[in-house]
């Protein structure tokens, strides 16, 4: 049963769409992180894929630039409960990443300069469901929101969503990630509300 | 940011409970401290939030997340709300909730942003605006520890934003492990020697710790603040891993 409070009316705000359970529509776009901005010159910048195997695939900057980029306008959920609709990003799928990687891995962990790190179902990576994002509203990602290059993986709460992305290790078992061990939960999808762990 | 500076992360309570307000008291025109009795809650940790639920009569629910302001006083807690304008939640409770009234919250949340007792190192808090509150519930946890030395950096646009005034002025002066400095961006009071003006590396040199003796840096605020301190302190040569910040942006909670 839940507990009415008393003389609360709330200010509904139509979405024009659902938005997940638990969140509220914003139009800015906040920051959250838990340290200081890192930033990495593009010159030094790599990405790089290590399989369970210690196999590694890296791209410079230049090199990520030479492949094909696509464009992605979607929804992002915020575990702080904000929802922003239709923004606009490009970026390089991570199917075109990994399309070269052989790996019998069935999760991934995402790894920023800076040291931040979360997991993901390696599954949750492929068919057009992530990419490494390097432009926001048709310009640079601004190093606040990840840049030069984040990860986006919008069908996920936003702190999957590395940014300040440095690498994908490839894992052959799942291991919590920054916020993973702090009490966040392992998988984080809205639509089931998956805030924190035991949700 | 390394992983293994967190040790058995804390887990969130995971069930809604009852909550009732006791009391409402304001510390400034757009700011209030809610005290609430929650049958068992579980306790929590300086710098650690929670997310609190209202219901309308109808069904409706909305949720955010509040820093808690103070050690746990058994199944009594409390947090400080600044009213952001549009605010659904802030605005009811700051300005409609009175005691005796129920809402639910979940927690504690968070375990990255927090100060423990048994950390004895050097401490440097910087606050902007309400961002005071989880710094708060850090100095409010010293009472009865090793009293690892603080201070604390609060940048306000003018006097009357100062939350918890007259609390950290008498624990500054009873304290001499405690250091409080303000800085005023717009309005200044009377005598205030610093020109009025956002924080600068100066403030953070004058009424900072030197970055030698690898204090715990606890940032929080809003974006743009937090930006700026964080980028100052690496400027000033404190290591990145040492420096924990808590944003909130222009339609935060």
């Amino acid at each position: 049963m839940n507990i009415i409070t008393r003389g609360f009316r709330g200010r509904r705000r139509d979405s024009g769409r659902p938005l997940p359970p638990g969140q509220y529509l914003t139009h800015d776009f906040p920051v959250l992180s838990a340290g200081p901005t890192p930033r990495i010159p593009l010159d030094a910048w790599e990405f790089t894929v290590t399989t369970e195997q210690g196999e590694r695939h890296r791209w410079s900057w230049t090199e990520l630039m030479g492949l094909a980029a696509e464009s992605i306008t979607t929804d992002i959920h915020c575990v702080t409960r904000w929802s922003k609709l239709d923004t606009d990003w490009r970026g390089v799928s991570l199917d075109t990443l990994l399309s070269n990687v052989e790996t019998e891995a069935d999760f991934a962990m995402a790894l920023s300069y800076g040291g931040y790190t979360t997991n993901l179902p390696l599954e949750d990576l492929l068919d057009g469901k992530a990419w490494i994002a390097y432009q926001y509203n048709g310009e640079d990602l601004a190093s606040e929101h990840g840049g030069p290059a984040r990860l986006l993986v919008p069908h996920l709460y936003l702190w999957k969503s590395a940014k300040w992305i440095r690498g994908i290790d490839l894992m052959l078992q799942d291991s919590p990630g920054f916020w993973e061990q702090l009490g966040y939960h392992d998988y984080g999808d809205p639509w089931r509300e998956q805030r924190y762990q035991g949700d | 940011m390394a992983r293994a500076a967190v040790s058995g992360g804390l887990r969130v309570r995971r069930a809604w409970r009852p909550a009732v307000l006791v009391e409402r008291r304001a510390e400034t025109p757009s700011a209030s401290t809610l005290v609430f009795d929650v049958p068992g809650w579980p306790g929590h940790v300086a710098g650690q939030h929670l997310d609190v639920r209202l219901t309308s009569p109808d069904g409706y629910q909305a949720a955010r997340s509040y820093s808690l302001a103070a050690p746990a006083d058994g199944e009594r807690i409390e947090i400080t709300v600044q009213a952001v304008p549009d605010g659904e939640v802030s605005s009811f409770l700051v300005g409609d909730a009175a005691a005796g009234d129920s809402v639910e919250v979940r927690g504690p949340v968070g375990g990255w942003f927090v100060w423990r007792p048994e950390d004895s190192g050097p401490v440097l808090l910087v606050a902007g605006g309400s961002g005071v509150v989880p710094l708060m519930a850090m100095i409010r946890s010293r009472d009865g520890t090793d009293r690892a030395p603080f201070r604390l950096i609060y940048s306000v646009r003018a006097p009357g934003d100062r939350i918890y005034d007259h609390e950290l002025q008498r624990r500054a002066s009873e304290d001499g492990g405690l250091d409080v400095s303000v800085v005023y961006t717009r309005t200044a009071p009377e005598g205030e020697p610093r020109p009025t003006g956002r924080i600068s590396i100066d403030d953070l040199v004058s009424y900072g710790w030197p970055a030698e003796l690898e204090p715990t840096c606890y940032v929080c605020g809003p974006t743009g603040f937090v930006e700026t301190v964080a980028n100052l302190l690496i400027f000033l040569g404190h290591d990145p891993s040492k420096i924990r910040t808590e944003r909130f942006g222009p339609s935060g909670p």
